[in-house]
């Protein structure tokens, strides 16, 4: 009797998880563990944001400054080349160019991560409003945010940006904030509706808890996952679309502290004679979105209830 | 009476059916419980049964107040609650509690089992001592037969059967009087289902409880129940204690019902004779006039089952059916006949779905056709 | 000789990053031309894996798939997708659980039936249009006529179960494979399908595998049963025999463990403790041992093999080191 019901408990030790208990989230990070696809982007990002902190300290050179402006002849279109010190060369008016890419990335991520986050803000404040309360506060707010949706992205984005009188840094980040509203709230207020007539919802109705601890407590964080997901995506989108005004002119006018989207549009003048300039902060851009897509989309498939044991 | 703990009467749920794009308008209704009524005694058992679409989940949620009727009145414990809301209401919740059928859905899997515990006994202030509250949450989860490691797991970390266990114990938490158990079985394995019935059982008699068990599954009904209630279509048609029920079904359904259900015994499945239904379940939104059930009852007589809606009378002490003809069907003075099948017109969600409230405007929207 | 013969089959899935998980664990058993066989046992013991494999429905990348599974000494498993797409329509056809999923939601009932008369019978748009409402009519669905030009949302549940029944029947196969046929629909509509299934194998000496969970189906429809556990057959009998002496611990704490309609109330149920999670592996002994009230020291030290079992005078195999006495059946539960 003791012989084989030791043998059964050693075997189930064998495949018994720890009595610490895994809660969802940890159970969502060891899959993004062994996922390479989630791998990929995180070294993307997390190079990225490594750089952009400790720009000020890794760039060679001070990115306002044009050093090598006497290289700079504009007669005859000449920038100055790669050279020692200076490995990507100076940009047209004769600046470092590694250093403002370095620099560059430190105001992208700010822009990018601002601009997220407070659409994130403005997105969550409606969504949980509509998806709360629900009745003529949801109709008028998913209106509204209809209205907006149905408006292309980047064109609210320049209509927004082109109502600011002086162009900045910051009005650039509110312009894409703004945009992101829309997409957060419908989002968050339709995974809050569904989590509204979900058993564990009713479970503690019937219990007895009171409806705003209902909301914040249960609705709300069950909702978050599409939402962190979707602000992943949405960052890559804010680099896109913060380039796409600073190219469109819409950007912030000082170039004294690079953005990456400022250079490309700065770039387009030369961009015959001299494609490279506008091919390093392009091709930035295009990796760190990628980056960002990357986590998200693995992140998504991680969150997946469906696969969950 | 004095020792009825609920009771509800002549209670109506009907969900609107919606359509239009910019402004709702109502073009329907969804008949879900249509004038039901029944009392459940302190501390018995009563069993609810009857095939998906019959309103059996809604009448147990308007019950609870989780739904609100259209009409009729429920009183628990001599208070109404039909007019209750709010705060008042809130409070009484701490005395009916419910168990759902999904074991999974119906516990957040964001909450640990300790979090999930907590949670009711802190929103009726009774978690004020933590040792106590420690210690009745361990004797909790003993009494349904849960390790105490549990509680700081999460619930995707357990079987089926232990998640069930999780939902009873969360319903104890609050020291209720009366349990709704919706389905409480279904989901689970055959060889897990009998652990948690007869947890139920256990648990009654522990803490002196009053259940109505909600079930498509008749057997299980007849083992767990004192008093059987048949629904078919939003009504009540028959009623009686679970043995005598089984020993002389009288109403048409009922006897189709017992019929069908199979008895792992090759014996008795070889000899017993099948009242086989024609067609299937009229649509909740449509329903037939008269008696509901007329469109596929082999008893059906002219006029009379097409025209009356026949009333819950009680044919002999504690035996109450819904059906015209009771008396001679049980004398045998009417013989079953064919019956020509209906066609039914298909709603996309085969009828209002028990576990679906709020059954989607869209879907019954679709029902309706052109 | 056996209409299908399955042989040793094992069916391991195998996700990257994880264990791979063996649904079919060395499952054997025959069905003879138009015998009612039935599968049965519980949600992951490999009933509806077994179905999928001999039907050849299996994904292709993941499983990996061994053992024999010989139809009319054709071997199945080695038959390349042409070829077994082809055995589908002639002589195998399956009905699923879940009818709405398995009929094309936007094709009429009537095409989808003709559409296999066509191709597999050979048969004229117009032959088959007459032979489709035929069929429809005969599965039981009213004004079969009109019911051809209806879509698979316009019909209830046990419509869709008749219209995916008429389909499986369109070839008139040798062997039907019903996969928890009724599991989706309520008892009154089940009772009417299994009515069904019951008439049409005896009228068209069709060979079924009924494969369920339900104990009650099982006892009024099949012929022989396999008792599923864990992937591996763990007792065979034939119907009256299996209901009348459970021998295997697994089945017997089954039956037990039902609550029967037509048992006084009151009487308490004997459950099987514990749950699949239990399960130790087969290599390592009885995969059931540690929910197994008979177990013995022996059962989680040597694998049990499916043997003929001399206790009793029937025809029955059984995979157990220590089976239930005859006479504990009727007297008081074990445990």
């Amino acid at each position: 009797m003791t012989a084989r019901t030791d043998k059964i408990d050693k075997l189930a030790q064998h495949t018994a998880r720890s009595d610490a208990g895994v809660s969802l989230a940890a159970a969502a990070w060891r899959r993004l563990r062994r996922n390479p696809v989630f791998l990929l982007g995180a070294a993307i990002v997390v190079a990225f944001v490594v750089l952009a902190l400790l720009a000020p300290l890794l760039a060679p050179h001070d990115p306002a400054e044009p050093m090598l402006g006497d290289q700079v002849v504009r007669a005859r279109n000449e920038i100055p080349p790669s050279q020692p010190g200076h490995p990507l060369g100076g940009d047209q008016v004769g600046r470092d160019l590694l250093s403002r890419l370095l620099v560059g990335a430190q105001q992208t991520l700010l822009v990018g991560v601002l601009a997220t986050l407070i659409g994130l803000a403005g997105g969550l404040v409606l969504g949980t409003l509509a998806g709360a309360l629900s009745g003529w506060v949801d109709t008028v707010v998913m209106r509204v945010v209809d209205v907006m949706l149905s408006i292309p992205g980047l064109l609210l984005a320049v209509s927004i940006g082109s109502l600011f009188a002086q162009p900045n840094q910051y009005t650039v980040i509110l312009a894409v904030a703004i945009v992101q509203i829309p997409v957060f709230a419908r989002l968050l207020r339709g995974s809050m509706l569904a989590q509204r007539h979900s058993d564990h919802v009713l479970a503690a109705r019937a219990l007895g808890v009171r409806e705003r601890a209902i909301v914040f407590r249960h609705m709300l964080p069950n909702s978050l996952g599409p939402v962190i997901v979707q602000a992943t995506l949405v960052l890559a989108i804010a680099i896109i679309e913060a380039a796409g005004l600073s190219f469109l002119g819409l950007g912030n006018p000082d170039d004294r502290l690079p953005e990456w989207g400022q250079m490309l549009g700065q770039a387009q003048n030369v961009i015959d004679s001299h494609p490279e300039l506008a091919f390093w902060p392009a091709g930035c851009i295009v990796v760190v979105a990628l980056g960002f897509t990357l986590v998200g989309e693995s992140l998504r498939e991680a969150l997946d209830p469906k696969s969950r044991r | 009476m004095t020792d009825t703990l609920v009771e509800v009467q002549d209670i109506k749920v009907h969900f609107p059916i919606k359509r239009g794009v910019v402004l709702d308008r109502t073009v329907g209704y969804v008949y879900a419980v249509d004038g039901v009524d029944l009392a459940i005694r302190r501390g018995e058992t009563y069993g609810l049964v009857g095939e998906s679409g019959c309103g059996k989940s809604t009448l147990g949620r308007a019950m609870l107040k989780l739904t609100e009727p259209t009409a009729g009145r429920v009183v628990f414990d001599g208070i109404d609650l039909s007019a209750m809301k709010g705060e008042p209401l809130r409070t009484m919740r701490r005395r009916m509690q419910m168990v759902f059928q999904d074991p999974m859905s119906s516990l957040d899997p964001r909450q640990s089992v300790e979090s999930i515990l907590v949670e009711g006994m802190r929103a009726h202030g009774l978690d004020t001592d933590r040792q106590a509250t420690a210690k009745r949450l361990r004797s909790l989860l003993s009494s349904v037969g849960l390790p105490s490691t549990s509680l700081r797991r999460y619930p995707h970390e357990f079987s089926g059967g232990q998640r069930q266990r999780i939902g009873i114990a969360r319903a104890l938490t609050v020291e209720p009087e009366l349990i709704v158990a919706d389905e409480p079985v279904s989901a689970l394995d055959v060889s897990v289902q009998a652990q948690v019935i007869n947890l139920l059982e256990d648990l009654q008699q522990e803490f002196g409880l009053t259940y109505l068990v909600i079930a498509h599954d008749l057997a299980v009904v007849r083992h767990i129940s004192d008093r059987v209630g048949v629904m078919y279509l939003g009504g009540l048609v028959e009623e009686a204690p679970s043995d005598l029920l089984y020993a002389e079904p009288l109403h048409p359904y009922t006897r189709a019902l017992f019929s069908a259900v199979p008895v792992p015994d090759p014996i008795v499945e070889d000899r017993r004779e099948r009242i086989l239904l024609a067609g299937d379940l009229p649509s909740p939104a449509r329903p037939p006039a008269g008696c509901r059930f007329h469109t596929r009852c082999p008893w059906r007589q002219r006029q009379r089952c097409d025209t009356e809606r026949p009333a819950l009378r009680e044919i002999a002490p504690g035996h109450r059916v819904a059906c015209h003809y009771a008396e001679d069907i049980r004398a045998g003075k009417i013989r079953p006949h064919a019956v020509e099948p209906e066609l039914v017109e298909q709603d996309v969600t085969g009828g209002i779905g028990p576990d679906d409230p709020l059954a989607g405007p869209a879907s019954v929207t679709e029902a309706l056709g052109p | 000789m056996a209409l299908l013969e399955v042989r040793d089959l094992k069916v391991e899935f195998r996700r990257r990053g994880e264990e791979p998980v063996r649904a079919v664990d060395g499952v054997s058993f025959d069905v003879q031309p138009g015998q009612t066989v039935g599968l049965v046992g519980e949600s992951g013991c490999g009933k509806s894996v077994t179905a999928l494999t001999i039907m050849g429905l299996l994904p292709k990348r993941g499983p990996h798939v061994s053992g024999s599974a010989r139809f009319d000494a054709t071997e199945l498993l080695s038959l390349s997708d042409r070829q077994m797409r082809d055995r589908r329509g002639r002589d195998l056809g399956m009905v699923f659980q879940d009818p709405l999923s398995s009929l094309n939601p936007v094709v009429p009932i009537g095409l989808q039936v003709t559409e296999v008369l066509e191709r597999h019978r050979g048969m004229s748009r117009r032959q088959a249009t007459v032979e489709a409402a035929d069929l429809l009519d005969k599965v039981g669905i009213p004004d079969p006529r009109r019911r051809l030009d209806e879509y698979p949302h316009q019909l209830s549940g046990g419509m869709r179960q008749r219209a995916l029944i008429a389909i499986a029947l369109a070839c008139r196969p040798r062997l039907l494979i019903a996969d928890e046929p009724t599991t989706a629909l309520d008892v009154t509509i089940q009772a009417q399908i299994l009515a069904l299934l019951a008439n049409l194998v005896r009228d068209t000496e069709t060979a079924l595998i009924m494969i369920t969970h339900d104990l009650g189906v099982v006892a009024g429809l099949c012929d022989e049963v396999n008792v599923l556990y864990a992937g591996r057959v763990v007792e065979r009998a034939k119907r009256h025999d299996l209901f009348a002496i459970p021998r295997h611990p697994y089945t017997h704490g089954l039956l037990s463990s039902i609550p029967r309609l037509d048992a006084p109330r009151g009487d308490r149920l004997s459950p099987i403790t514990g749950s699949v999670a239990d399960n130790i592996p087969w290599t390592t002994g009885c995969a059931f041992a540690p929910r197994c009230p008979n177990a013995l020291d022996v059962c989680v030290e040597v694998t049990p093999e499916m043997t003929d079992d001399v206790g009793v005078p029937d025809n029955r195999s059984l995979r157990c080191h220590n089976p239930v006495e005859r006479a504990k059946r009727d007297g008081e539960a074990l445990v």
